[in-house]
């Protein structure tokens, strides 16, 4: 099983992010499960999600305390949340950012998913999509397949900006 | 079809398949998300119900009763304190024999306020003649929430029906889900003793001492001819969809010593901790108690019994392990466990299992055993 | 705004959204009533901004109750302090699905008692703590996650309903002004018996709008007419500054529609329906000011 960790903040789409990831997964013909923590609605709160993959049915629903990948769409947040807290010692953490962020250990990549976003045009009330082009850059790592990471956002987005998002996310991701 | 969604939103699509006549909810977290998406279909055309964004859950109540007895198929959802603010119009639905089908998403109580999952609310209302089912994936909400109206509507049953998910752990947790061609698996609705002003009559009014006590009983004869309605419908769904449903849900119980007996995504959970046990040389088992009214035969008897209760009854002790020991002389190790969505890993069920002391109580977190 | 003390009851550690109105709010109403106070919180967006145990974000005590209850709640602590003399304030802050639908049982009975206390509904015209669903105070036409084809019905007059219960004291306020509120809670502070202060709440994520422009759509609702600041005492209507010129020439409604993703695709006729209903608000208050029925 791979147990994946998504932080972000409320109105940011960090639990869509863990949707997205659960259906491109579940094209990919993997188990999946998605599943976000948080308390009532606030945004700009913390927001952690939860994504475990899996070959089996997976029949865990507690939280993941030992995460094989960290993924964080606000780093921002790790001034006030711990957010390498368990990764698994060969863990892997994937940034939204345009450089490497101190502290970050494990393998630690970056990609600029906010630039990538806004380049796109890809803004809602103010904020950039982060959800759609983090799929494209998991992709690149080899969590979900490209082909399925495009299905999944065909699915659930009509703008196929979110599309060309994704795949310029899978461009830019330095492996 | 085939696709992924949360628990609610797979209550939502069942909802959307029985085509209900009305629709009335407020809003609760973490229910919204169903009274959401009907929304939608309805304003989309998808569902051609009249929906009432009603002001509050005992209005809820109150206008599915009259709906229902108005002669079309209802439903509603709720949670912990809106189920609580229904409560004499839950009773009311009962006794009143309307066949309203309620998803019931297991939240804790205030105060302090605790939007997580616990089974309390949907046991305070375990004496109001509910039948009451509690499932542990995405798609069992889904195929639950169908066959409840087919039981509910059942002439033999005409009693509401809750179906209960955890709050979060369930309702917002994204699973595959397979939806269905339900065809007439659900028959047009029909409620004989809807109103009919060719037919007049007078519903609950008065009822002396002499006669209220037959209307109690006819209730409880409903409820027990549920059991035979229940197993029907759950085997024609299996014959029709595929998949196959029962009192419980028991993994590897068949030459189990011990068993976790557990209800909701907990009795999911467990199996991971049988597997992990298994490893280890103990043979035990989980049943999974999917209906908890009426209350199913069990078949424990020669086993220890480990029952994990995300509920407590203040003044007496958890409702299943109670409900066990009544119903089975068996004395469980009763763990109290989950409340307020308290975390529960396969871990720690499989270590309620390594240190049972059976026919004590142990409030994990609190003590070792009280 | 040197009149208003520097003294805060409201910390910076709250869980506001970013530009919340009702945390924005609640720091002046604290302010107005200062430290002998309690505030009665039904289920809405300030239970969850006080903070999460063991820590409050309040410096007075804060006492959580059930949805419903709040105003009956109310009534009870305020007939325990007359009991045994106290003069702590009693202030309900509650948001609109607490005060217009679930609770208005509770309201109505305890300003029918005469009972003392002060009630406060911050609006921000929907269900905000549950992910906003729509209330009876959603506006027509506004778009929320349970009426995604625009509210069918108009936003229940709560400010009628109130006065007619005749209570000693009632106004209406807005977080774009806070000068304005801490008079009007100090003044209702200052009278026996239920007073109800109704707050226009902006909402970022509610009404869909950039979180730095809280301020700015609270004054477009007051500049266009389509909230009127107020105040009666003992019935008697007068009008607050900010509305005086708001009444005489209000902006043109679509300057405050327009940068609100709740109306976006308002139909044309449903458009005409609230410009109307704007003007016909506009006129009731202003003949009842010029003394003409």
């Amino acid at each position: 099983m791979y147990e994946i960790r998504i932080h972000s903040r409320g109105g940011q789409g960090g639990v869509t992010a863990a949707k997205l990831l659960a259906l491109a997964a579940f094209r990919d013909g993997k188990y999946a499960t998605a599943c976000p923590f948080y308390g009532a609605e606030r945004r700009g709160a913390p927001v952690v999600s939860f994504v475990r993959i899996d070959d089996e049915p997976i029949k865990v629903y507690s939280q993941i305390h030992e995460p094989d990948l960290v993924i964080v769409l606000d780093t921002s947040i790790m001034d006030v949340v711990d957010v390498l807290d368990g990764l698994k010692a060969d863990g892997a953490v994937l940034l939204n950012s345009a450089h490497p962020v101190a502290g970050c250990n494990g393998t630690c990549r970056h990609v600029d998913l906010t630039g990538i976003a806004l380049a796109e045009n890809l803004v809602v009330a103010g904020s950039p999509i982060l959800n759609t082009p983090v799929l494209g850059a998991l992709a690149k790592m080899g969590i979900v397949t490209l082909p399925s990471a495009e299905q999944a956002i065909r699915e659930m987005f009509s703008d196929e900006r979110n599309v060309k998002a994704a795949k310029a996310a899978y461009e830019e991701l330095k492996i | 079809m085939l696709t992924i969604a949360t628990g609610n939103k797979a209550v939502a699509a069942a909802v959307k398949a029985a085509k209900p006549g009305v629709v009335a909810a407020y809003p609760i977290t973490p229910q919204t998300e169903i009274v959401e998406q009907i929304a939608d279909y309805v304003t989309s055309g998808d569902l051609a119900s009249r929906y009432i964004p009603v002001e509050s859950e005992h209005s809820a109540m109150a206008a599915c009763i009259g709906a229902s007895v108005g002669g079309v198929r209802t439903f509603t959802a709720t949670s912990s304190h809106g189920l609580l603010y229904m409560h004499e119009m839950v009773h009311w639905a009962a006794g009143a024999r309307l066949p309203i089908v309620m998803a019931n998403v297991n939240r804790a109580l205030g105060p302090g306020w605790n939007t997580w999952a616990e089974h309390t609310d949907a046991f305070s209302q375990r004496d109001t003649g509910w039948l009451q089912v509690f499932v542990g994936t995405v798609q069992e909400a889904y195929d639950a929430t169908l066959m409840a109206f087919r039981i509910a509507e059942d002439e033999r049953v005409l009693l509401p029906v809750m179906v209960n998910l955890d709050g979060f752990a369930l309702s917002h947790i994204t699973q595959a889900l397979e939806t269905v061609e339900i065809g007439d698996f659900l028959p047009p609705f029909r409620l004989p003793h809807a109103i009919d002003t060719e037919n007049p009559r007078g519903y609950g009014p008065m009822t002396g001492p002499a006669d209220y006590f037959r209307f109690r009983w006819d209730i409880e004869r409903s409820m027990r001819d549920a059991r035979d309605v229940i197993a029907e419908v759950e085997r024609e769904f299996a014959g029709r969809f595929g998949r196959a449903y029962g009192p419980t849900e028991d993994y590897r119980c068949e030459d189990a010593e011990v068993i976790v007996v557990a209800m909701g995504s907990l009795g999911k959970e467990a199996e991971v901790a049988i597997d992990h046990l298994r490893d280890e040389g103990v043979k035990a088992g989980s049943m999974r108690l999917r209906w908890f009214r009426p209350f199913p035969d069990l078949d424990l008897a020669g086993r220890e019994v480990v029952v994990i209760d995300r509920d407590y009854s203040f003044g007496f002790g958890g409702v299943v392990a109670h409900s066990i020991r009544s119903k089975t002389g068996i004395e469980p190790y009763s763990v109290i466990a989950g409340l307020g969505g308290q975390e529960v890993t396969y871990n720690d069920i499989a270590d309620f299992v390594r240190n049972r002391h059976p026919g004590e109580e142990m409030w994990f977190g609190v003590s070792d055993h009280v | 705004m040197s009149a208003i003390p520097k003294e805060e009851y409201l910390y910076k550690c709250t869980s506001a959204c970013a530009g919340c109105s009702s945390s924005l709010c609640l720091r002046y109403v604290l302010k107005a009533a200062g430290p002998d106070s309690v505030l009665v919180v039904p289920a809405c967006c300030t239970s969850v901004i006080q903070g999460i145990y063991p820590g409050t974000a309040m410096n007075v005590p804060v006492y959580n109750v059930a949805f419903a209850a709040s105003a009956a709640c109310a009534s009870g602590m305020s007939e325990s302090f007359a009991a045994t003399g106290k003069k702590t304030n009693v202030i309900v802050y509650a948001g609109d699905g607490g005060t217009v639908d679930i609770g208005i049982q509770a309201l109505s009975g305890a300003f029918e008692r005469g009972t003392n206390f002060l009630y406060i509904c911050y609006d921000n015209e929907a269900y905000g703590n549950t992910g906003m669903q729509r209330s009876g105070s959603t506006p027509l036409g506004a778009r929320t996650t349970t009426t995604p084809g625009g509210k069918p019905t108009a936003k229940k007059d709560l400010d009628r309903i109130v006065e007619a219960h005749n209570p000693p004291y009632m106004a209406t306020a807005c977080s774009a002004y806070p000068l304005d509120l801490y008079k009007k809670v100090k003044k209702a502070l200052s009278i026996e018996g239920p007073k109800f202060i109704h707050i226009l709440a902006p909402c970022p994520p509610g009404w869909r709008y950039p979180t730095e422009k809280t301020v700015e759509m609270g004054k477009l609702a007051v500049k266009t007419g389509t909230w009127i600041l107020y105040e009666r005492e003992f019935g008697k209507l007068a009008i607050s500054g900010p509305s005086k010129a708001a009444m005489k020439r209000p902006a043109p409604l679509e300057d405050y529609i327009k940068g609100q993703g709740r109306f976006k695709n308002l139909s044309p006729e449903t458009l005409d329906l609230m410009r109307q209903q704007v003007e016909q608000n506009i006129q009731r208050f202003s003949r009842e000011e010029a003394g003409v029925c």
